[in-house]
């Protein structure tokens, strides 16, 4: 913002008092301007302490140059002061301008309680309301997984109501058109992991073995878990931004005043869509891996891409492809949860919108690394 | 002018108090709508008005009382019956609340394709005569963020009324428009309401809107929270004992 142009002529702001009968009388001098010099208000409380045992307050303003809200903030302090010592607040001697807005400031009084208290909670008080906050959170996740299951009851039961376009759609969003980005990040990870392979492996003679290491771990860990991470930030945003800006602007009122399940119309398209759509990425996302890894190898080591590829062949058993497999639509299910959990619980500001695509983004990475760890039990102790 | 009016109760709130949690918003509310009439729910700004509208088209559970819709309690019904009572209102929200994803034909031809058995074909005709009522024509196939804010509205209007509503509900009409649309939307929604008998029910504190078009209106009150009169509005200017009614009505300038 441009500031004001000072005029050529400015004289410092001073305000000066003298007694006169029961009067105290302040003098306005100078130009009292917000981009001015703003020393001119300094001295009144030494001022006003001199106005105790005094009737009135009167003003003097012959000599006041050019003002703006830099004069009345000062006035309405006197007019505080005085209001709180019952002393008479006589503005006759000021600008007419000036009397207008000071008498517009106080023409509506204060309403009661409206004022709001704002304390420094203590450190204890911030944990503890962090604790609640969570488990609350926790509950809400809990209670909309219970109305989407009965949700998908009703979709067994083809009573659900939503418009089997809106799927197709959202299978278009979170599949075909998450291939690049998918692609990308996983043939570069699969490269990644064979510049390891092929330094540790290589030094005693196993280097081919790296087609193993790439092809178990990103079939297995890496593809599921890297595709979730991303969809999360892509397809989960998208959906709690979506949901959050329909709710601000009473879009998802204006279907619930139709009689529509706003679950069944807005939110079981997509979570449909992406548990559908992820075992596919995955998929997709380990032959990615796996080219990354047989480019760093074919070029770095003395091996074929055919002896490559059998290699992988070999490494890779069903329970390696099903266990990576499930882990996709685990973690699909729970990414398109926390997206349009978040969206359907979000506020009614943009402001809440993008705390509601944050919180999708962040609450979708913990269930997914949550449920990472857990599974990877759950297959260890059943010898997968 | 023909008023299709007749006397018997089309909605009544019975004893109603709203609350979000601990925070009051109106208490003991008691007023009946007619079938037929325009009414009209006013007050100050933050005084509740719109979750008063919330609580009858079934987005706001009353904390306490009843809201009884041709007979039937609102509140206690089962959810399918409830969805059928969702269903014989119409609702405007302020600012439209079109479903931004959908066109205008799409949006207004949603509630055919979900409840009734008329062909795409049928359903498309529908969507171009209820688009050409609010002077929409030949924008069946704009998305909402193209049009102007007035359309908006009007297209919103044109959804609200897709299945041949009992009764319309509108969030303050004329927030937002210029005075000429504004009176526009009032015309219009006389109209419906004489050539097909909607009951029909405005927020606002639009006072042109009010006298132009009100046959009977509930009067909140931000600080006592609750209802101050009931009545024709041009009446509860001139004669209504309570003074800050009369001075809401007369715009500040009410005789004590």
């Amino acid at each position: 913002m441009p500031v004001p142009k000072q005029p050529q002529s400015s004289k410092a702001p001073k305000v000066t008092q003298r007694t006169a009968d029961e009067n105290l009388v302040l003098t306005f001098t100078g130009d009292w301007l917000l981009a001015g010099d703003q020393a001119g208000g300094h001295n009144l409380d030494a001022i006003l302490a001199e106005a105790h045992g005094k009737q009135r307050i009167v003003y003097e303003s012959n000599e006041l140059g050019s003002w703006d809200t830099g004069l009345i903030t000062v006035l309405a302090g006197i007019q505080h002061f005085a209001d709180s010592q019952q002393i008479d607040n006589d503005l006759t001697g000021l600008p007419e301008g000036a009397q207008g807005l000071l008498k517009l400031a106080f023409a509506v009084k204060e309403r009661e309680g409206a004022r709001r208290q704002i304390t420094q909670p203590r450190l204890t008080e911030t944990v503890g309301t962090a604790a609640i906050d969570m488990l609350t959170s926790g509950q809400e996740l809990v209670e909309f997984m219970g109305e989407l299951t009965l949700s998908f009851q009703r979709l067994i039961r083809r009573k659900a109501t939503f418009q089997t376009s809106q799927v197709w759609l959202a299978i278009q969003e979170a599949g075909v058109e998450a291939l690049p980005i998918v692609g990308l990040i996983t043939f570069l990870i699969g490269m990644i992991f064979a510049f390891v392979g092929v330094m540790q492996l290589n030094n005693f003679g196993a280097g081919i073995y790296t087609a193993d290491l790439v092809a178990v771990a990103m079939v297995r860990e890496m593809a599921p878990i890297m595709t979730a991470i991303l969809m999360a930030g892509r397809t989960g945003a998208a959906y709690a931004a979506q949901l959050g800006t329909m709710k601000v602007n009473e879009e998802i009122d204006a279907l619930s005043t139709l009689g529509i399940n706003t679950i069944d119309f807005l939110v079981l398209p997509r979570v449909i869509a992406l548990t559908l759509m992820m075992p596919f990425l995955t998929m997709y996302a380990s032959v990615m891996g796996i080219l990354g890894g047989l480019v760093v190898a074919v070029s770095m080591l003395d091996v074929t891409v055919l002896q490559y590829v059998v290699q992988t062949d070999a490494a890779i058993g069903m329970n390696t492809l099903f266990g990576g497999l499930f882990k996709a639509i685990v973690y699909g299910a729970l990414v398109a949860l926390a997206g349009t959990q978040q969206g359907m619980a979000c506020g009614d500001s943009a402001m809440a919108v993008g705390q509601a695509t944050t919180k999708a983004v962040v609450m979708g990475i913990v269930l997914i690394v949550v449920s990472a760890s857990i599974l990877t039990v759950i297959y260890i102790n059943l010898g997968i | 002018m023909d008023i299709q009016q007749t006397s018997d109760t089309h909605i009544e709130i019975s004893d109603v108090t709203l609350a979000y949690g601990d925070f009051l918003i109106q208490q003991n509310l008691n007023f009946s709508i007619r079938r037929g009439e325009v009414f009209v729910v006013m007050g100050g700004s933050g005084c509740g008005k719109t979750t008063v509208l919330r609580s009858i088209i079934g987005l706001k559970s009353p904390s306490k009382g009843k809201i009884l819709i041709d007979g039937q309690s609102f509140w206690d019904a089962g959810e399918d019956q409830r969805n059928e009572l969702k269903r014989s209102m119409g609702v405007l929200f302020q600012q439209g609340a079109l479903w931004s994803s959908m066109t205008l034909a799409e949006n207004i031809g949603l509630a055919l394709q979900m409840y009734t058995d008329i062909t795409a074909k049928d359903i498309r005709e529908i969507c171009s005569l209820k688009l050409a009522l609010v002077g929409l024509a030949g924008f069946e196939d704009f998305y909402p963020n193209e049009i102007s804010g007035g359309m908006r509205k009007r297209a919103g209007l044109a959804r609200a009324m897709a299945l041949d509503p009992d009764i319309l509900c509108f969030d303050e009409p004329s927030a937002g428009l210029d005075p000429l649309s504004s009176k526009l939307l009032d015309d219009l929604i006389l109209e419906l309401r004489d050539s097909l008998g909607t009951t029909v029910i405005i927020v606002t504190h639009e006072l042109a809107s009010i006298f132009a078009i009100a046959d009977n209106s509930v009067f909140l009150d931000p600080d006592t929270k609750t209802q101050l009169a009931i009545g024709n509005p041009k009446m509860l200017r001139d004669e209504c004992d309570n003074f800050a009614v009369r001075n809401f009505l007369a715009r500040g300038e009410a005789r004590e």
